[in-house]
């Protein structure tokens, strides 16, 4: 039984790790497989819907939508995986040492992410990212600032819970050094939780990316992203749905591989799914 | 003979608050001390101590602990961390939770054997299988192989106490380190315990509520309450000629059931 449920837990993995390669790919690559340029505007076919030569419809301009949302993931995509891996990591760092070293190290850090937190996410990264310009670079460095400190304070408490812990004690007392105790017995021992967390967040941090753009201050035009694309198209939503559905149905998709992958990473890692036969 | 290890006046307080006090004793190599009290009288803090373990909140806040013939609160972090690793060992009340639940118990050994040790896998593994197998664990490789979850409570305990075991440490700080076992298990530990004081010339400090083990192991016994030493003297005094009050009332406590007369 044992060997069926590991089994089961890796073909799962393979399965979903090949399809976000394939999502990653297609990203990676939107300027070689699209089969129209995606800014190429033409008002004779604006707004036309779905049809074997535009297979997600044309928007206002006539640009193909279909190319429009390969390039948009790129950005998307892209952005999201970036600013997820920036803030995890930054924050896990800092979690760790708070937690670990305690004291003045841990309270001024601490205090410094509560300002990050002191506003409402979305209204101080608006103003970091139009104090820095606008741009998607500088949209992820806005989210950034605001997002870090939530890893931080997982990791934190997940530190101090591991850290109190008798093996933390008998790695300690077998004479591990700080950094010993901290790569080999703390970080295995929360990451798990972060890395759920992480996967978990890509969705809502492309979600966030694309409010930004909303508002002018992440991706530019002509630049297609499908959060400014679902925007742009929201008005005329009832009569030429696929202006929203096709970035849409991008975001869906992605966002659910992500999960999926989180999950069975999750469940792969957790040695208590990992059972030998 | 030189002293191993010695408690001066200690005194070890949580944040501010005592909860050890005036407590001094020493030890010689290969005596085995037991210290016994009520729960919360302060034991596992007393040995916590010794191995630097105390937490975050807790310190030795006055007097001294030497162990050969260096103050341990005094010596550097890299002195300390070559003593604590190859010269004192420790058993936990719960063994289960010294182990890291994320890696396999043969990782983990061999971690800790190759901080200390020029040794290959293999050899330890070969030497923890062996000590395995004297503390009455069968299946070695197994055990080898397994996380920490998989295996009973009673087999992690003498996972623990093998671990604690393996490096020949000249002291072993035991917690109530045989009152998560079966009684024939409890004795292999004990009998293990003896012949490595026998072998190396261990030194042990038994914590234990259990008198039986106490009157068989202990050369030197220690009752402690609310973090004061009640009789501190040689085993045979302290149980048959207990002079504390205290100690003659915890002689008392050892429960002992009698059948009730069914009246017909």
């Amino acid at each position: 039984m044992k060997g069926i449920r590991n089994n089961r837990i890796k073909a799962k993995l393979i399965l979903f790790s090949v399809l976000v390669l394939l999502l990653l790919l297609a990203a990676a690559f939107a300027g070689q497989i699209s089969p129209y340029n995606p800014n190429q505007q033409n008002y004779e076919i604006a707004l036309d819907p779905p049809s074997a030569s535009h297979p997600f419809g044309t928007d206002r301009y006539g640009r193909d939508m279909l190319s429009r949302v390969l390039a948009g993931g790129r950005t998307s995509i892209f952005s999201a995986l970036a600013l997820t891996a920036v803030i995890t990591v930054t924050g896990t760092a800092v979690g760790v040492i708070c937690g670990y070293c305690g004291k003045v190290i841990d309270a001024v850090l601490m205090r410094i992410a509560d300002i990050c937190l002191a506003f409402p996410g979305l209204v101080s990264a608006l103003a970091i990212a139009a104090v820095l310009n606008g741009g998607t670079v500088n949209a992820v460095i806005a989210l950034a600032v605001v997002s870090w400190p939530k890893y931080a304070r997982i990791a934190r408490s997940r530190t101090l819970a591991v850290k109190s812990s008798d093996y933390i004690a008998a790695a300690y007392l077998a004479g591990d050094k700080p950094m010993q105790i901290i790569f080999r017995h703390i970080l295995p021992n929360i990451a798990g939780q972060v890395l759920v967390t992480a996967v978990l967040d890509i969705g809502t941090m492309m979600m966030e990316i694309a409010a930004l753009s909303f508002l002018g201050l992440g991706a530019k035009p002509p630049a297609a992203e499908w959060g400014s694309m679902i925007s742009e198209g929201r008005s005329m939503f009832q009569l030429y749905p696929w202006l929203v559905l096709a970035p849409g149905l991008g975001i869906f998709v992605s966002v659910m591989l992500f999960n999926l992958l989180g999950d069975t990473v999750r469940d792969y890692m957790d040695p208590h799914s990992r059972q030998r036969g | 003979m030189d002293k191993l290890l010695s408690y001066d006046k200690v005194e070890i307080s949580y944040g501010g608050k005592t909860v050890v006090r005036d407590v001094s004793f020493s030890l010689e190599p290969g005596e085995i001390l037991g210290i016994v009290g009520e729960s919360g009288s302060g034991k596992s803090s007393v040995i916590r101590a010794a191995a630097g373990i105390l937490g975050t909140a807790g310190k030795v806040s006055k007097g001294d602990i030497s162990f050969q013939g260096s103050s341990l609160l005094d010596l550097p972090e890299k002195e300390l961390r070559k003593i604590r690793g190859a010269q004192i060992g420790m058993i936990f009340q719960n063994a289960a939770a010294s182990l890291c639940p994320v890696r396999t118990i043969g990782d983990q050994i061999c971690e800790c054997m190759s901080a200390h040790r020029k040794m290959t896998k293999g050899e330890t593994r070969e030497r923890a299988g062996e000590l395995f197998r004297r503390l009455g664990l069968p299946d070695t490789e197994r055990i080898l192989d397994s996380y920490p979850f998989e295996l009973s409570g009673g087999m992690n305990q003498r996972v623990g106490i093998a671990a604690a075991m393996l490096l020949d440490p000249a002291l072993i700080l035991a917690d109530e380190p045989t009152s998560a076992l079966d009684v024939t298990s409890q004795r292999k530990v004990l009998e293990e315990m003896c012949t490595l004081r026998e072998v190396y010339g261990t030194a042990i400090i038994l914590v234990t509520h259990n008198m039986g083990v106490l009157s068989a192991l202990a050369d030197t016994v220690l009752v402690l309450r609310q973090g004061r030493i009640e009789e501190y003297g040689g085993a045979e005094q302290v149980l048959n000629h207990p002079r504390a009050e205290y100690t003659k009332e915890l002689l008392a406590a050892v429960p002992r059931l009698k059948r009730v007369q069914r009246r017909m």
